[in-house]
């Protein structure tokens, strides 16, 4: 089970502990902080409120949003971060996964993936964190996650765009062909909206874990219950 | 010896994410000290061999820095997390690597299969194989947290084992060397509880 947090604002730092604590403790397994502050502005952010979460913090975390560099995914692991999530740099610049895998090994680097089914083909998207800036990247998603992989991706996140927000159910068609050419962790994105929604993504497209935001954010699932919930449905989820 | 007594040196093997460890000490109220100088992991109650990265790299580091004889000599409690674990090895499939030699036997890769992608990464759950102080008050079948792509079979020193494909050493203790695969500073509560038992370790 992982947990979206996004944000765009450093005054609320202490919301983003809060927040992280309280998912902590309904039994989040791990927890991915979207910095969009960072992106698609090209522009260096401070990234001390990742150092205030690792000292709290006893799962793994994840951030995401303006790591365009080994540089810049150094500060971010040396904070406490336990992995790094890319995509829009990637697309930019695929040496970046190579170059961050050899840096720091594979298992702290995330590739997120948005991507859109159009005509019947999946299609992935850059730039989505900006409407106005969000763009056909120009590759096919099977295509990009096979490369990714290829240059050292640890982890893939498929963010299913059609999905996104709607909370009408993970894209099961989707994500169950990404799952066949993935041997990496993969991690469902996009579209939960109710309980079972997550019993299906586990059972039918094999995925390794469910990442939702807005129904945790808004209080409509509350994880601890989401848990019991899938462990009666007989997916494994910690206890 | 009271934790807060505790003198925990953390090896630097040249890995970014130190931060997460350090943080779990604090919360334990010990400070660990990341170093590489012989005289303060000599002088050190406790040390810490953490490991995110490669072998290769993080041998030809501790080699360098003369930490390689060293290590094996030392007599206080270490604790290998991880990587650190491996390298406690004398091989590594890993860039085909020679290791520490602390502990007998070699380190291999999993394959991944449909169902068990790799690196194992997430949350898996430790079997108790035999009386263990690492993992003192730790109930059976607990979740640790894991994230690695290579790992030891089960030999005599194995006290806690995780089923990932085949059996695997989450815990190994060996006199004074001690092991985890998971990392306890990312596994809740349990994790503390692992880390302050090896924090009690004399």
């Amino acid at each position: 089970m992982v947990k979206g947090i996004q944000f765009r604002n450093h005054e609320v730092v202490g919301g983003i502990v809060e927040l992280a604590t309280r998912y902590r403790d309904e039994g989040a397994d791990e927890l991915v902080f979207y910095d969009i502050t960072a992106s698609p502005e090209e522009r260096s952010v401070d990234r001390r409120w990742i150092s205030r979460v690792a000292e709290v913090l006893d799962i793994p975390f994840c951030v995401a949003g303006g790591i365009r560099s080994v540089a810049d995914a150094e500060e971010v692991l040396r904070n406490g971060a336990d992995k790094i999530s890319i995509n829009s740099p990637a697309l930019a610049n695929p040496g970046l996964i190579t170059d961050l895998a050899r840096r720091f090994g594979s298992q702290c680097v995330v590739v997120g993936v948005d991507s859109r089914e159009e005509g019947g083909t999946y299609k992935v998207y850059r730039n989505t964190g900006d409407a106005a800036k969000t763009a056909y990247a120009g590759l096919a998603t099977e295509a990009w996650i096979v490369e990714a992989q290829e240059r050292g991706a640890g982890e893939i996140v498929l963010n299913c765009m059609n999905q996104d927000g709607v909370r009408g159910g993970y894209d099961l068609h989707q994500l169950r062909k990404i799952r066949a050419v993935t041997s990496v962790p993969l991690i469902a994105s996009g579209g939960a909206g109710k309980m079972e929604d997550f019993a299906a993504v586990f059972s039918d497209a094999g995925v390794d874990g469910a990442l939702a935001a807005s129904v945790f954010h808004r209080g409509l699932i509350n994880i601890g219950s989401l848990k019991e919930f899938l462990r009666i449905a007989g997916v494994e989820v910690r206890s | 010896m009271t934790q807060r007594q505790a003198r925990v040196a953390i090896i630097d093997g040249g890995g970014a994410n130190i931060a997460s460890l350090q943080f779990a000490l604090a919360r334990l109220g010990v400070a660990g000290e990341l170093t590489v100088d012989p005289d303060v992991i000599r002088s050190a109650t406790h040390v810490i061999l953490p490991g995110v990265g490669a072998a290769r790299s993080a041998m030809a580091r501790l080699r360098q820095k003369g930490l390689s004889s060293l290590i094996p000599q030392l007599t206080q409690p270490v604790l290998g997390i991880c990587l650190g674990l491996q390298l406690l090895y004398e091989t590594s499939e890993e860039d085909d690597v020679d290791c520490l030699g602390v502990l007998e036997g070699g380190i291999r890769r999993f394959a991944a299969a449909p169902g068990r992608p790799v690196p194992h990464m997430g949350w898996n759950q430790v079997m108790p194989v035999r009386s263990s102080p690492l993992l003192a008050g730790v109930p059976d079948n607990s979740y640790f947290y894991f994230v690695h792509s290579y790992a030891a079979g089960i030999s005599p020193v194995t006290t806690g084992s995780t089923e990932y494909g085949w059996q695997f050493s989450a815990v190994v203790e060996s006199r004074n060397f001690l092991a985890t695969q998971f990392h306890p500073e990312r596994s809740g509560p349990l994790g503390a509880r692992v880390l302050g038992n090896f924090l009690a370790c004399s």
